[in-house]
C-alpha cells in the first residue's frame, strides 16, 4: 500500500542557503505527524512546500499518488492554521468558517448546515455572529481551525498553532485538537518547536535539524532511542557521560575511571571516546534491584518540585540530574552529601563520539 | 510658557485660515443691502450652468474613484505581497504627480492623443472624458495610493492572502472579499479625497474644454460679485464634508479599530 502523502527527496534553497535538504517522508492515511526541531531548521519551510506556498528547488509531492507539486494553493484543497489565527477581521465567525465553502459555490443551505456542524465540533455553537476581534486567543484559534476544517481538506497543516496562547490554553486547546483530529481521521502535520506538544500528541515525530530530517519515528522510539546525538539533546531532557571504550566486542567501557558493562558490543575501536547518555528517570539514587551499575556521587542541588524532587549529583565526572518521587515521611537528602546512583546497562543511549 | 507659544501659534494659524473664511461667508451673505440672506446661494443653485457642470464633475468624481481604487488597491497589494523591494520606487512614482503641475501633465496628453495620434482620445467628447478621468486619476494618485498603502499596513497581507488561498480563494476574490473590506476605510479616505480634488480642479477640465465645476467656479468669478463667494463657500462645504464623512466612517466601523 502506498503512503497518502509522500514526499521525496525535497530541496529548497533561498539564495544560496539550502534551507530544506534531501527531505523524505510517507505519512498515512489519519495518521498525525509533529515536525519538530529548533528555530529555523526549515519547519515552516516544509509546511508551506506541501502548501504550495513555497515554490520547492528539487523533489516531488505526491497525495493519494497525485504529483501536487505543480499546483497552485487553491487548488490543492489542504487545510492551514496559522501561528497568527489570520482570521478574516471582517467577516463574522459563521462567515469565517464558511468562507471555504462559500468560494466554492456551495449552496447557502449547506454551508449554513456544515457551519453549525463545525461550530458544535470546537464547542462554539453560540459565537457564530462575533467578530474575530470578539473573542479570545484560544477561541479565535479554534475558529481558524474549524475554518480550515470546513471544506473537507484532503489534508491538514498546522504551523505552531498554540504558541501565541498561554500555558493552559495551549494544554487543553492541545488535547482538543488532537480529538477533532481523530473524530475526523484528518490526516495531519503539526509543526512546534515544543518537545513536549510533539510528544503528547503525535504518532509519529519527525526530529528537523538543518533542514534534515534528523530522524522519523513514535515519540516512544525518538525519546528512548534517538538516532542522533542532536535528537538525543534535543527530544527530552539528558545526563551525558563522556566514556572511554575498553573492549568494544564485549561491550565494556570506562566512565571516570570506573568500569562498565553495556548491553551489547559497540561500534567502536578501543581506545575511542565515547558519549553515553541517560534520561533523568533511568537514573536512581541509592542501589535498587536491577540496576546493576552504581557510580559514587555528591548532591549538588535539590529542587523540590511537589509530587517530583529533581537531584543534581556530581558522579562518573558529569552532573547528572535524576528525578525521584516524593514521599511524605522521607525528605529529600541535604547538599553536600555522599550519595550513590545507580541505573541499569540497558537504558543507556549510546551517542557515538 | 511653552503652551502660552503654542496657544498663539494656533490663534495666529486660526486667523489667517479662518478671517478670509468668515469674511467670504459674510460677503456671500450681503446681497440685499441692509441685510443678511441666501439671494446669492439662490441665484447660483437656480443657475442651470451650476446644476450642469456640478452633475458633470459628481459624475466624474465617481469614475475617477472607481478607477482609481482599481488600480491602486491591486496595484499596492501586489507591491506588498511580492515586491516589497520595490516600495520604494513606486512610492516615489506616484509622488510624481504632486511636484509634475497638471498644465504640463495635461499638454502631455494633449500632444500624446490628439486627433492626429495613434490614440485619438481628444477626437470625442467621451474620449475627451476619459482623458480629463485619466488626469483626475493621476492628481489624486499621491493621496489614493498612501491612503491604500497604510490600510494595507494595519492588515497582514501576507498570511490572510495564505489563508484565503487555502480555502481555494482565486485572486480576485481575495482581493474583493478578503482585501477590500478589511482597508475600506482607507480606502473611502481616499475615494473622499480624490472626490475634493475632482470637484475643485480646473486646469485639466478648462484645458480639455470640457463642462465642470471649476471653469465654471472661474467664470462666474470673472462675471458676479455676490455669487462667486456664495460658491467658494458651498465647494469649501463640500470638501469639509468629505473630511467630516473620513471621519464617520473609520468611527462606524469597529471590527476594523479592534481587529489588531
Ligand atoms: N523567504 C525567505 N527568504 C530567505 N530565507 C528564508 C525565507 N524563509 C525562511 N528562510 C530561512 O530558512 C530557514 C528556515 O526557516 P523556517 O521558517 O522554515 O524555520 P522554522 O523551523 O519554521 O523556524 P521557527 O521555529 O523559528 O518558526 C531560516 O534560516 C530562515 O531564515
Ligand atoms: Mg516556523
Amino acid at each position: 500500500m502506498t503512503a497518502y502523502l509522500e514526499i521525496s527527496r525535497l530541496e529548497k534553497s533561498f539564495g544560496t542557503v539550502r534551507v530544506v535538504r534531501d527531505f523524505t517522508l510517507a505519512i498515512d492515511r489519519g495518521e498525525f505527524v509533529s515536525l519538530l526541531g529548533p528555530s529555523g531548521c526549515g519547519k515552516t519551510t516544509v509546511l508551506r512546500i506541501i502548501a504550495g506556498f513555497e515554490a520547492l528547488t528539487g523533489g516531488a509531492i505526491r497525495i493519494e499518488a497525485q504529483d501536487v507539486t505543480r499546483l497552485r494553493p487553491s487548488q490543492r484543497n489542504i487545510g492551514m492554521v496559522f501561528q497568527s489565527y489570520a482570521l478574516f477581521p471582517n467577516l463574522t465567525v459563521a462567515q469565517n468558517v464558511g468562507f471555504g465553502l462559500r468560494v466554492k459555490g456551495a449552496p447557502r443551505g449547506e454551508i449554513d448546515a456544515r457551519v453549525a456542524e463545525m461550530l458544535a465540533l470546537i464547542g462554539l455553537p453560540d459565537l457564530g455572529s462575533r467578530y474575530p476581534y470578539q473573542l479570545s486567543g484560544g477561541q479565535q484559534q479554534r475558529v481558524a481551525l474549524a475554518r480550515a476544517l470546513a471544506p473537507r481538506p484532503r489534508m491538514l497543516l498546522l504551523d505552531e498553532p498554540l504558541s501565541a496562547l498561554d500555558a493552559k490554553v495551549r494544554v487543553s486547546l492541545r488535547n482538543e485538537i488532537r480529538a477533532i483530529q481523530r473524530e475526523l481521521g484528518i490526516t495531519t502535520i503539526f509543526v512546534t518547536h515544543d518537545q513536549e506538544e510533539a510528544l503528547s500528541m503525535s504518532d509519529r515525530i519527525v526530529v528537523m535539524n538543518g533542514g534534515i530530517a534528523e530522524q522519523v519515528g513514535t515519540p516512544f522510539e525518538v525519546y528512548n532511542r534517538p538516532a542522533t546525538r542532536f535528537v538525543a539533546n534535543f527530544v527530552g531532557s539528558l545526563n551525558t557521560f563522556e566514556a572511554r571504550v575498553e573492549d568494544p566486542a564485549a561491550g565494556r567501557v570506562a566512565v571516570a575511571g570506573t568500569a562498565l558493562q553495556l548491553a551489547g558490543p559497540l561500534d567502536a575501536a578501543r581506545g575511542a571516546a565515547l558519549g553515553l547518555a541517560l534520561r533523568p528517570e533511568a537514573v536512581h539514587l541509592g542501589r535498587q534491584p536491577g540496576r546493576e551499575i552504581v557510580l559514587p556521587g555528591r548532591i549538588e542541588e535539590v529542587a523540590f518540585h511537589g509530587s517530583v524532587i529533581r537531584l543534581r549529583v556530581a558522579a562518573g565526572g558529569a552532573q547528572v540530574a535524576l528525578d525521584t518521587f516524593n514521599r511524605p515521611d522521607t525528605p529529600p537528602p541535604p547538599i553536600g552529601a555522599s550519595t550513590e546512583i545507580s541505573f541499569s546497562a540497558r537504558d543507556v543511549i549510546v551517542l557515538g563520539a | 510658557m511653552m503652551r502660552i507659544l503654542a496657544w498663539a501659534a494656533f490663534l495666529l494659524g486660526s486667523l489667517i485660515f479662518v478671517a478670509p473664511l468668515l469674511g467670504m461667508t459674510e460677503f456671500s451673505l450681503s446681497m440685499r443691502r441692509g441685510v443678511y440672506s441666501l439671494d446669492a446661494y439662490r441665484s447660483v443653485l437656480a443657475d442651470p450652468q451650476f446644476q450642469e457642470t456640478f452633475l458633470y464633475s459628481v459624475v466624474m468624481a465617481l469614475f475617477t474613484i472607481v478607477f482609481g481604487v482599481m488600480l491602486v488597491v491591486p496595484t499596492a497589494y501586489w507591491v506588498r505581497l511580492r515586491m516589497p523591494g520595490l516600495r520604494p520606487v513606486v512610492e516615489f512614482l506616484t509622488l510624481l504627480p504632486l511636484v509634475i503641475p497638471a498644465i504640463v501633465l495635461v499638454f502631455g496628453y494633449i500632444r500624446l492623443y490628439n486627433t492626429s495620434s495613434f490614440l485619438p482620445l481628444t477626437g470625442s467628447a467621451t474620449g475627451t472624458n476619459i482623458l480629463l478621468m485619466f488626469g483626475y486619476a493621476t492628481l489624486s494618485l499621491p493621496y489614493m495610493y498612501r491612503a491604500v498603502d497604510t490600510g494595507l499596513r494595519t492588515i497582514d497581507v501576507g498570511t490572510l492572502t495564505e489563508a484565503a488561498q487555502s480555502l481555494g480563494a482565486g485572486w480576485v476574490t481575495i482581493l474583493a472579499r478578503v482585501i477590500l473590506p478589511n482597508i475600506l476605510v482607507a480606502v473611502l479616505s481616499g475615494a473622499f479625497l480624490t472626490f475634493a480634488i475632482v470637484m475643485g480642479e480646473f486646469t485639466m477640465a478648462a484645458l480639455l474644454n470640457r463642462p465642470a465645476f471649476g471653469p465654471y467656479l472661474q467664470i462666474v468669478g470673472a462675471n458676479k460679485a455676490y455669487e462667486p463667494a456664495a460658491l467658494a463657500v458651498i465647494a469649501f462645504g463640500i470638501t469639509w464634508a468629505c473630511m467630516g464623512l473620513i471621519q464617520l466612517v473609520t468611527r462606524l466601523s469597529p471590527h476594523m479599530r479592534a481587529s489588531r
